[in-house]
């Protein structure tokens, strides 16, 4: 156990540390949370300044023509970023984490040269579309069906929760071409101005419409466009996921560090903190995620060897979303009538209370024991993986 | 940075589970139930050759090695439920305090609430008794070499513990005052208590997993049930995320040049950082350790509330464990002032 970083780490944090303190300042304001075009737009050009700059795909390997670095590099990239405020990866979330790595894994020589360069340059956005509205935690059972037409594939059927699908590009779309279950998916890449597809936004319990629902009439798309064997989607889809190397949620966990002090904080000048039950409380998430944030050194340390890491990414997800909603609730008590609503208040003092930052943690926080997999799947995989508790059901 | 458990850790906490299973197993450990000395001199001894007490000792009269593989050999303390004052014979080898502890030749108590009733561990076979207190001015420690006469204080009769007897003292007389080491004597005496919970979390998680592999109702597992598979997984989620808050407060402590590094970083003291990393710690494996044995009864049903099924021994050693070195309510508040 050694939480020393080495020379060669240390100097890529000081190296990003400076980049990310000479080039912050230059960007523009941040667009509004529902201008989409905008958002787009202001997504893009903070990839293209991380591309000039080296850092983009940070976690691709060099072949895929990402920067290669190890997870502890990753860790500190994460962490560093998030420390200084940069912009999240936003509407590039799906190429850059998803279906980029997918197609570096899986994909031909045509399909890279054409797909991986323009996520990592920051000009081409992607979209999910791997949910249906009867296939969630049994996504295995997607029905949108696939039908072979010549060099085609004729798709019907419908997806949903495809994020920033307004202003994607591309889908990476599992579609039914077989059998039942696991062995009839297809992996394919959807141009999101075929015709045949209508977007109809969703709109979270937050107000945000960040999600869409497609529907898909007949959209025809290329069999060129097929990452992988036809009914082999179902692989190519969890190759993906082991690129997950421990950091996936350490931009929240910063963040929620960062709630955490705000809120004691502000119940510190309101007197709220005198109640040694709210103490307590706050004392409890402290430590929580201090635990949590060695349980990802832990975690990337392991990747770092094996490639992958371990028992402690389901162990991470389940007790980070329940803290993570535990500091949500808390939010919402010290903030008291504040948390009403989502324009901006001053407290008594002038100061501000942030109060649309912690109501939008409120909200995320929600979401996180259900989004990638609920915690009740992910309890079953605990016992079923890790534990060995026979899989009957 | 490679925050794995090393090789060498994950070897030296299986030659000390394997020294353990065969010199003091479940069974030989339990005959002493109700007994004035919980563990024997010739035990005690045993524990003392193998370097339990003096893992942290520099060598040639110690192992040499550092908290961080102190807290992996402690866990395999607690999951096989051994008795006796550990923690506070491992403080007086680890400072030279009293001649013998590191070998194991005498027992050393640690007492760190100062409130009355002033409830003794194993004073009846105490050799000299360390009374650590954390107040608002930081750790303080004193000695008291003898410890206080058995003959002074008055035996109790249903100790919670049957595997920690205890003696009632009017009042804790005053000891030899350390100065200097108070805050390292509560900081590693509260890692390893920590750690010794860490072993009654994994342990009980181990013994219902097990039942529920073997226990049928319904014609099936009982573990095939997602009710049960569900508390089954908080149980792994609580001690894991408690084993990194210990392991990783004890590399804290092992190396100062990370502690600076980190508390440069986060605006915080060297001082104020452990202090946080150790209190949180302490918190998470009191609250994982008595939350699993809770949950392991629940699972073994009718079963976890016999004498027979050990469920009960984890379930009050820790409650034991959890009132020394700050309860949990204690801890978490002082943490709020550290957040």
């Amino acid at each position: 156990m050694d939480l020393r970083y080495t020379e060669a780490e240390r100097s890529f944090r000081d190296e990003l540390r400076t980049w990310l303190t000479d080039t912050l300042p230059s960007l523009p304001d941040a667009p509004s949370h529902e201008d989409w075009p905008a958002r787009r737009a202001y997504d893009l050009h903070w990839q293209q300044l991380l591309f000039g700059a080296g850092y983009a795909g940070v976690d691709w390997p060099v072949e895929g023509g990402g920067r290669g670095s190890s997870p502890i590099e990753q860790l500190i990239f994460k962490e560093e970023c998030e420390r200084a405020g940069a912009p999240y990866v936003g509407v590039g979330f799906v190429g850059l984490l998803h279906a980029g790595p997918t197609i570096i894994a899986e994909g031909n020589a045509a399909q890279k040269e054409r797909y991986l360069p323009p996520i990592l340059r920051g000009e081409e956005v992607w979209c999910q579309g791997f949910s249906e509205p009867d296939a969630g935690s049994d996504l295995a059972s997607l029905r949108t069906k696939a039908v072979r037409d010549g060099d085609q594939y004729v798709v019907t059927g419908s997806k949903i929760w495809t994020s920033h699908a307004e202003v994607a590009d591309h889908c990476e779309l599992l579609v039914r071409t077989g059998d039942d279950g696991h062995k009839g998916i297809t992996w394919l890449i959807m141009p999101m101005d075929s015709p045949g597809i209508e977007i109809r936004p969703l709109r979270t319990i937050a107000g945000s419409t960040e999600f869409a629902e497609l529907f898909l009439n007949e959209v025809r798309i290329p069999v060129t466009n097929r990452v992988g064997e036809e009914n082999d989607g179902w692989r190519v889809t969890m190759v993906t996921l082991s690129f997950e190397r421990g950091t996936g949620f350490v931009g929240e966990l910063l963040e929620s560090m960062r709630h955490l002090k705000a809120l004691h904080q502000l119940a510190e000048h309101s007197g709220l903190l005198d109640d040694l039950g709210l103490q307590r409380r706050m004392g409890h998430l402290t430590a929580a995620f201090d635990a949590l944030w060695a349980l990802t050194k832990r975690n990337v340390s392991e990747a770092a060897v094996t490639g992958i890491p371990g028992i402690g990414g389901s162990v991470f997800k389940l007790s980070f979303t329940e803290q993570a909603q535990a500091l949500g609730d808390l939010a919402m008590e010290v903030l008291d009538r504040a948390a009403l609503t989502g324009d901006p208040l001053l407290a008594a003092d002038g100061t501000p209370l942030v109060n649309e930052e912690q109501l939008a943690g409120w909200f995320k926080s929600i979401s996180l024991t259900i989004a990638a997999g609920t915690s009740q799947v992910q309890r079953n995989i605990v016992a079923e993986r890790i534990l060995g508790l026979p899989k009957v059901r | 940075m490679d925050f794995r458990v090393s090789e060498d850790q994950t070897e030296l906490a299986a030659g000390i589970r394997a020294m353990l299973s065969g010199r003091l197993p479940l069974e030989h450990v339990r005959l002493r139930e109700g007994a004035e000395a919980a563990i024997d001199d010739a035990d005690w001894l045993a524990l003392g050759e193998t370097g339990v007490f003096a893992l942290t000792l520099p060598e040639p009269d110690g192992v040499g090695l550092g908290l961080a593989d102190a807290v992996v050999v402690f866990e395999e303390l607690g999951r096989a439920l051994i008795p006796g004052p550990l923690v506070g014979t491992f403080l007086a080898a680890s400072r030279g305090l009293t001649g013998g502890a590191a070998e194991g030749r005498v027992q050393v108590g640690v007492q760190t609430s100062s409130d009355a009733p002033h409830l003794i561990e194993h004073l009846g076979a105490l050799d000299a008794l360390l009374i650590l207190a954390d107040n608002h001015e930081g750790p303080t420690a004193q000695l008291l070499s003898p410890a206080p006469a058995p003959a002074t204080a008055t035996r109790m009769t249903e100790p919670l513990d049957p595997l920690t007897p205890l003696w009632l003292l009017d009042a804790i007389p005053a000891g030899e005052a350390l100065s200097e080491i108070g805050f390292g004597l509560w900081r590693d005496g509260s890692l390893l208590t920590a750690a010794l919970q860490l072993g009654h979390a994994a342990a009980t998680l181990d013994l219902a997993v097990a039942y529920a592999k073997e226990r049928h109702q319904f014609g099936k597992p009982i573990g095939s049930f997602q009710a049960i598979k569900h508390i089954c997984a908080d149980m792994l989620v609580r001690g894991e995320v408690a084993r990194n808050a210990v392991q990783a407060a004890a590399c804290l402590v092992d190396d100062e040049e990370v502690t600076n590094a980190e508390a440069a970083a986060s605006g915080m003291t060297p001082e104020h950082l452990v202090r946080r990393a150790v209190m949180g710690a302490k918190l998470l494996a009191d609250e994982a350790a008595i939350a699993n044995a809770r949950a392991a009864i629940q699972v073994h049903g009718g079963m976890g509330f016999t004498w027979e099924v050990p469920l009960h021994l984890h379930l009050k050693r820790s409650r034991v464990l959890a009132t020394t070195f700050g309860t949990p309510g204690q801890l978490s508040a002082a943490l709020a002032a550290l957040t």
